[in-house]
Order: structure tokens, then C-alpha cells, then sequence
């Protein structure tokens, strides 16, 4: 049987060294930054310098660069199931306090039942 | 006439160690069927006692608290021990790899690790019973869940050591579908039941570990005390919610899509006709999957959650009715014209038209955001559910079972015992549960212990379809498996089915196949090629 | 059997060939891996809703973590990535003393990636930062500040017990690699346990700054 002895995704030794280089550097500068008061930006560098640093580790120590396209589509999926897991649960515990205005309004104002609250008319219906 | 061949998958090789390590994707499957079915049995007795002791208003049976873990037991265990693995572990495992012509499923060790680890989650979950049953609901809402003294964790563990084996039936399915299908086998040649496991088992692969974190941190909130899910500590029970729905409901359709994969493969075989809108049910299938994901929030319409996170889930709701219609019609379609064969599979064929429409549409009903405030909590959702889930899918498990049956053991079950069982389901499911659509329209709350004497005739009539159901259920094992032994040998092709599966012996070789099948047509070719189906003449007759 | 005597004997019998088998053991490792982000999904979408509801709380209680530590441990990460990636880089050209050279060193950094975390976690321990409500700390001002060590502790402690397993899925490959299991014809497990080590650094990636530096 024939099996290929020449791997096609074989990847070039200095590619990893060169990647395991940036991930430090790219940990310093992370570092670093965070020293640095920029506000609500703090958090959109960190996560930015953070998935440049995760691609890097997909993209070349896991190959994603070179193998079937279809490992990529997994790796993608899952984040992309993770993003609908969480915005959607985000938009129930960041709109809590958004009440609808008409909520609090009747429906129709001139309806008979707003007029008189507790009539007795309501406790004959019953029977 | 037809005979049955000596060395098959059943008695080759022999001894009880052979089965307890085989590898066989079919012996694994029939495994897999004798445990889920032990555990039918199990959730049937249950749901049959809570029947009994709903019969009469007031107090008549068991405790308040006992009814409390009735419940349940038997929706934790019909869930998360008989519907999700039933069709994807049983059949699926049985039939699937056949049907691809391949050997076995991708991973065969993982496979046989998911029914041994679904053997060990169902310890822990029988446990639980004899340790103080969980009474928190199959939902496991927090903060009760975090007070009661009831076993909590050795339910919650078991189903948490189940989510791995649902998983590993997933991932094998889906790595068989992709790399181990036969020649000539495309992705838009294969079955319709194919279509329908890989999209259940995407479902599997992306919601089940969620459950599984869920699980794990309800556990450390009762051991440890966390805080996450628990208000007095100030975390959000709504949070453990949708941690708990973000599973859950794309659960619903790891139980449905297998239903409705079986329903779309027999419809044509038993109509012996070509299937309408073939890439429009496997496309459904997957679009199912993915809108799955999006609308768990309406669930919780009354749990607090922001009225915004309401809308919008009542909104995406709506677009899962849009590709199981389309299966629906396609299904009715394929009818149309064809030559159709009033078997027992086709028979609970039709059931499930009837019965998973009116669960369908009711769930449309339910989903719609002002109407559930309405509807929240009463036995119509309790009606809703169990016309898709047992109308549905169980319904659709049956047809598949006697469906496959021959192939399975080799042997025919009495088809006319069969047809009165499968109308005697149809008639005690529909007592179970219009009664319980009609009292749930009219207030009567789910999960209640008692109730107002004007829900009484109702509750009556719902009790007798129960058990009207279970004697049914009862008559049918006693058929199936008078059949392993006593059955007329059914022959390769009992029904004259173009797939794979068909062409191999009944029972099949240890190996499936004595040399690879090639794929040179398409699974409902019923147009361009004829068949003669082992059964003709019993078929003619019927 | 049947069987062809030209397969070889890493091939098992339900596969084609040499491809279609080491294709789908990649393929299942992808779909595990997509388990596994979900899996700390969850908590990740924890994470995010309790810093959006307390982001004061969160600011403070995160200076109380150690950054040398952490990033001392992230360099330590990606060393011991660096090194899997070299392992698998070995054995695809049959340098199999370089793989178990490699092997071992990334089970050290492994291991001193755990020691660093039981000392981060026993001052934690001691300062009373803790979970729920075990938690004693007075130093941290917000509301539930309990709510903060809840999460640090348990993605760090799910993602430490990934740690462990993967050392023990390397421990084995070591094992088998000693044994000469494997060779530039056959080396998917050592490839796959190298994928599964690389989802655990990054999460690291991700948590190191979500908790340490931005809080």
C-alpha cells in the first residue's frame, strides 16, 4: 500500500520558532499596555492582542494554514456558536431594566374596567 | 424460502465476553436498544403512577413529595436516558454504517466507551432514586435545586456523565459521515436517515458540553457554594437558565431530527416512490440545527428575563416552523401518487404526520410571546411537548424499529398484531393528551399534585389513554420478541428498499459486507429501478 | 481474515488506507476540541455577564491577582507549545531521540506551570479570596466581590485540570513514542495530542488577559 511519505503539511522548523518569537513579544506588549490607562480600551486591546495571538497559534501550531479546510470550518463554527451563546444571553441580562412604556399604559383608556377599579359589578360577574 | 445465514453478526462470535468487548458497530447498536428500552420501562411506570394518582383530585396514591419526584424521574429519565440516545444510538449505531456501505463508525473503542459510559451515568441516575429522588423538575431550576435535600447531585452527575456519550455518538457520526462513506456515495446520494444523524449529531458535538458546564456548576453551587446561580449569594438563577436552555433546547431537536430522518427514509420505501424534494429535506435538516441555537430564550418568557431577550427569541421562534413545514409537505408529496403499502412502519408513518403536525402547531402557539404568558406552565405545553417528543419521535423510533426489525434479527414480527398495536398507540396516545391540550387551555397548571374537581373528567380520560398506551406498549414487546425467536425469516429486502442496507443478508455479516458495495444510484431511485421486495406476497395480502 | 498482508499495522481494519484513517482521527480531534471551547464557553459567557454587570468590582478584585505570576506562567505556555510543535516536527522526520527530547520538556513546563498556579491558588487560600460563600477577604471594594474569585477559580481550575489531562495524554504519548509506536508514516496520536495541548495554551491566551490584566 501506498501512503505518502512526504507530508504536505511538514512545516518549516523556523516557522514555529519564528511564531513561538511573536507570541512572547506579543505577551510583553500585552503586558505593558495594560499599565496604560486607556479606559474601555484596556479591555478591546487585550482581547485584540489575544485572538491575534490565538490565530497565530491555530493558524501555524495547529496547522489550520495548511490542513483541510474543513478542520478550519469546525474551529470556526464553535466560535461562532460561542458568539450566539453569549450575545443572545447578553441581551436579556443587559436590557433587564428596559421596560416598554406602552407596558404601563392601558391598551384602551376609555375601556370601562379603568374606570372603576373595584366596582361590584366585578364580584356579581363571578357567580 | 428466505433463510437466514448461519454466520451472522447475532451468533458469530459466541460468548458472552465477545459481546461485553465487541467493536461491532451492530451489536454495540443492539446494546444500546435493550438498555434505552429497560429505561422505556423504567419512565413508562413512572408517567403510568402519575397518571394514577392525577385520576382523582386530592390526595389518593403517593404524597405530595413523592409526586414531586415521580415527575421527576420520569422526565429525567425519558430525556437524557431514553429519547436522546434512542434513535442516533440504536438505530443510527445499527443501520447507519451499513447504510454507508462502510465497515463500522469511525471510532469503534470510542463507541463501545459511550455505551459503557452511558451505562455508568445511568447508575449514578438510579442511585439518585434509591437515595432521595431529585423533586427539583428534569429543568433542575435554580436556587431550588441549591436547597432541597433531595439527590440533586447523583442526578445531575449521572446526566452529566451521559452528556460525554452522547457526545462520542455524535462525533462518530459525524467523522463516519464525512470520511467512511462507500464509493460513488456523495454527499447529495446519500439517505435522507444519514442527512438526519449529522445534523443531530452537530447538535450533539456543540450544545451538550454547555450542558455539560451547566451541570458542573450546579454541582459546585450545592457542594461548594459558589454563588453563580444562586440569588442570596447574588448571582442570577434566569443566568442558569439559559446556560440550562442554551442545551436543552437544541436537545429538543436532537430528539426530533432522527424522528424525522426515519420518517423521510420509510415514507418512500413504504411508497414505493421517489422522494419529493430530496436536497430540500437535507438542507431542512441542517437549517433545523442551526435556528436550533438561536431561540432556547422561549423557554423563559416568564423567568424575568428582559423584555427585549423576549422579543427577539419569540421572533426567531417563528423560523423553525418554517423548515419543519417544508419536511411536512415534502413528506405528504412524496404520498402523492405513490404506490403506498399500509404497513406497521407506515402506519406509524402516518402517526407521526398526524400527531408531530399538531405538536409542531402548537409550538408555534407557544412560541408566540403573549400567548405563552397564557399558556406558561399548564398542561398544554405538558400536551405540546409529548405530541412532538412522543408523537414525534418516539412514534417515529417505533416505525424505524419495525421498520429495520427484519434486518436487525432476520425475522418478521406478526403484522397484523402488529397494525392493531400501532392503532391501539395511535387512539391511547390521542386519549393521553387532547384532554390534557384541553385543560391546559383552560388553567390547569403542570406539575401539580392536585387540582380543581372541574379538570377531573379530563384528568380521568387522560389517565385511561395512559393506560391504554402502556397496554399497547406491553402487547408490542410481547410480539417483537415472540418474533426473535419464533419469526418467519424475513429475507435481505422484506420491503424492497433501494439503500445499502438492503442488499446485505438479514441478519447482516460480522463485517456488513463481503466486499465493498459501490454507490452507482441514488437511496429512492424508485423511478428508474425495480425491486422486488422479500415480502411480496405477505405484503399483497395486507 | 481477509485482510491484505500489504496493511500495515498501524491501519485498522474498517479503513481504506493509511489517509482515510489518519483524516477522520484529525477530523475527530477537531470536533472534540469544538467540545472543548463550548465547554469553557460557558463560563467565558459567565465571565462576560458578571464583569458587565460589576465592572468596578472586577477592576478592583483583579489587581489582587499576580501578574508576574501570570505572565511568568503564560511565557511558560507557549514555551511548552513551542516545544509540542517541535515533538510532532521530530517524529515527522523520523528524529525520534529529538521527540522524547522534546516530549519531556513540555511535561516540565507543564508541571511548572501547575506549581506556579498551587502557589498563586494556597495565597489565595490564605488571604481568605475565595469562592461563593467561603469567601473572607476585606480588602476588595463592590458589590459580590465573591462573584469575581468564582470565576477566577473555576476557569482557572478547569483550565488547570486540562492541564493535567494533558499531561497525561503526552506522559502517554511519550510512552508509546519510547516504545516506537510511531515513525514519519504514522504519528496522528502525536499530532493530536499536540492539537489538544495547543486548545489548552490557548485558552490561556484568552484567559490570561480577560483576568490578570484587564479584569
Amino acid at each position: 500500500m501506498h501512503t505518502k511519505t512526504e507530508h504536505k503539511h511538514s512545516t518549516p522548523l523556523l516557522v514555529y520558532l519564528a511564531v513561538g518569537g511573536a507570541l512572547l513579544f506579543l505577551t510583553v506588549i500585552t503586558v505593558a499596555v495594560s499599565y496604560v490607562d486607556l479606559g474601555p480600551f484596556n479591555l478591546v486591546v487585550a482581547i485584540g492582542i489575544a485572538t491575534f495571538k490565538a490565530m497565530l497559534v491555530a493558524l501555524f501550531f495547529m496547522h489550520l494554514y495548511y490542513d483541510n479546510k474543513l478542520f478550519m470550518a469546525v474551529f470556526i463554527s464553535g466560535l461562532m456558536f460561542l458568539g450566539i451563546f453569549i450575545i443572545l444571553t447578553m441581551f436579556d441580562t443587559m436590557k433587564r431594566d428596559m421596560i416598554y412604556e406602552e407596558v404601563a399604559k392601558p391598551i384602551r383608556p376609555n375601556a370601562i374596567i379603568y374606570e372603576q377599579p373595584a366596582a361590584t359589578d366585578q364580584t356579581d360577574g363571578q357567580h | 424460502m428466505n433463510i437466514i445465514p448461519e454466520k451472522n453478526y447475532l451468533t458469530y462470535p459466541k460468548g458472552l465476553k465477545s459481546w461485553l468487548f465487541t467493536l461491532d458497530h451492530k451489536r454495540i447498536g443492539l446494546m444500546y436498544l435493550f438498555a434505552i428500552m429497560f429505561f422505556f420501562l423504567v419512565g413508562g411506570i413512572f408517567a403510568l403512577m402519575i397518571r394514577l394518582e392525577l385520576f382523582h383530585p386530592g390526595q389518593d396514591f403517593v404524597s405530595a413529595d413523592t409526586y414531586n419526584q415521580l415527575f421527576t424521574l420520569h422526565g429525567a429519565i425519558m430525556i437524557f436516558l431514553f429519547i436522546i440516545p434512542s434513535i442516533p444510538a440504536s438505530l443510527g449505531n445499527l443501520i447507519l454504517p451499513l447504510m454507508l456501505g462502510a465497515k463500522d463508525v469511525a471510532f469503534p473503542r470510542l463507541n463501545l466507551a459511550s455505551w459503557y459510559i452511558y451505562v455508568f451515568g445511568a447508575m449514578f441516575a438510579v442511585y439518585s432514586m434509591i437515595a432521595g429522588a431529585a423533586d427539583t423538575g428534569w429543568t433542575f431550576y435554580t436556587p431550588y435545586s441549591i436547597e432541597t435535600n433531595t439527590a440533586v447531585i447523583s442526578l445531575t452527575t449521572g446526566a452529566f456523565i451521559l452528556g460525554f456519550s452522547s457526545i462520542f455518538t455524535g462525533l462518530n457520526f459525524l467523522v463516519t459521515i464525512h470520511k467512511l462513506r462507500a464509493p460513488g456515495m456523495t454527499w447529495f446520494k446519500m439517505p435522507l436517515f444519514v442527512w438526519g444523524l449529522y445534523a443531530t449529531s452537530i447538535i450533539q458535538v456543540v450544545a451538550t458540553p454547555v450542558l455539560g458546564i451547566t451541570l458542573l456548576l450546579l454541582i459546585l453551587e450545592r457542594v461548594a457554594g459558589i454563588g453563580i446561580f444562586n440569588p442570596a449569594l447574588g448571582g442570577d438563577p434566569v443566568l442558569f437558565q439559559h446556560f440550562f436552555w442554551f442545551y436543552s433546547h437544541p436537545a429538543v431537536y436532537i430528539m426530533i431530527l432522527p424522528g424525522m430522518a426515519i420518517i423521510s427514509e420509510l415514507i418512500s420505501v413504504h411508497s414505493h416512490k421517489k422522494i419529493f424534494g430530496y436536497k430540500v429535506i437535507a438542507y431542512s435538516s441542517l437549517a433545523i440545527a442551526f435556528i436550533s441555537f438561536l431561540v432556547w430564550g422561549h423557554h423563559m418568557f416568564v423567568s424575568g428575563q428582559s423584555e427585549l431577550a423576549g422579543m427577539i427569541f419569540s421572533f426567531l421562534t417563528f423560523f423553525v416552523g418554517v423548515p419543519s413545514g417544508i419536511k411536512v409537505f415534502n413528506w405528504v408529496a412524496t404520498l402523492y401518487k405513490g404506490a403506498v403499502r399500509f404497513t406497521t412502519p407506515m402506519l406509524y408513518t402516518f402517526a407521526f404526520l398526524i400527531l408531530f403536525t399538531i405538536g409542531g402547531l402548537t409550538g408555534i402557539f407557544l412560541g408566540a410571546l403573549s400567548v405563552d404568558i397564557h399558556l406558561h406552565d399548564t398542561y398544554f405545553v405538558v400536551a405540546h411537548f409529548h405530541y412532538t417528543m412522543m408523537g414525534g419521535t418516539v412514534i417515529a423510533f417505533f416505525a424505524g424499529l419495525h421498520h429495520w426489525w427484519p434486518k436487525i434479527w432476520g425475522r418478521m414480527y406478526n403484522e397484523r398484531i402488529a397494525k392493531i398495536t400501532a392503532v391501539l398507540v395511535f387512539i391511547g396516545f390521542n386519549l393521553t393528551f387532547i384532554p390534557q391540550f384541553i385543560m391546559g387551555s383552560h388553567g390547569m397548571p403542570r406539575r401539580y399534585f392536585d387540582y380543581l374537581p372541574q379538570y377531573q373528567g379530563m384528568h380521568e380520560l387522560s389517565t385511561y389513554g395512559a393506560y391504554l398506551l402502556g397496554t399497547a406498549f406491553v402487547i408490542m414487546a410481547i410480539y417483537l420478541i415472540h418474533s426473535i425467536f419464533k419469526g418467519k425469516p424475513a429475507g435481505n429486502n422484506p420491503w424492497g428498499g433501494l439503500t445499502l442496507e438492503w442488499q446485505t443478508t438479514s441478519p447482516p455479516d460480522p463485517h456488513n459486507f463481503h466486499e465493498v458495495p459501490v454507490w452507482t444510484h441514488g437511496p429512492y431511485d424508485f423511478d428508474t429501478i425495480k425491486v422486488e421486495p422479500d415480502l411480496e406476497k405477505e405484503l399483497e395480502t395486507a | 481474515m481477509d485482510v491484505a498482508t500489504d496493511r500495515p499495522a498501524y491501519l485498522a481494519e474498517h479503513f481504506t488506507d493509511a489517509e482515510q484513517q489518519q483524516e477522520s482521527a484529525k477530523l475527530g480531534m477537531w470536533v472534540f476540541l469544538l467540545t472543548e471551547i463550548l465547554l469553557f464557553g460557558g463560563l467565558f459567557c459567565a465571565y462576560a455577564i458578571y464583569r458587565a454587570w460589576y465592572p468596578e468590582m472586577f477592576h478592583n478584585a483583579h489587581k489582587h491577582l499576580d501578574v508576574v505570576l501570570g505572565s511568568i506562567n503564560t511565557v511558560v505556555l507557549i514555551l511548552s507549545s513551542v516545544t509540542v510543535a517541535l515533538a510532532i516536527h521530530a517524529i515527522q522526520h523520523n528524529k525520534r531521540k529529538q521527540t522524547i527530547l522534546f516530549l519531556t520538556i513540555t511535561l516540565l513546563f507543564a508541571a511548572t506551570f501547575l506549581v506556579i498556579k498551587y502557589f498563586e491558588y494556597s495565597h489565595k487560600i490564605h488571604l481568605g479570596m475565595l469562592p461563593g460563600k467561603f469567601y473572607t477577604y476585606t480588602g476588595i471594594e463592590g458589590t459580590n466581590p465573591h462573584i469575581f474569585f468564582t470565576v477566577y477559580f473555576t476557569m482557572t481550575g478547569l483550565h488547570g485540570l486540562h492541564v493535567l489531562a494533558g499531561m497525561i495524554v503526552i506522559g502517554w504519548i511519550l510512552i508509546r513514542t519510547i516504545k516506537g509506536h510511531f515513525h514519519s508514516e504514522y504519528y496522528t496520536p502525536v499530532e493530536n495530542a499536540g492539537l489538544y495541548w495547543h486548545l489548552v495554551d490557548l485558552i490561556w491566551i484568552y484567559l490570561f488577559p480577560l483576568l490578570y490584566l484587564v479584569g
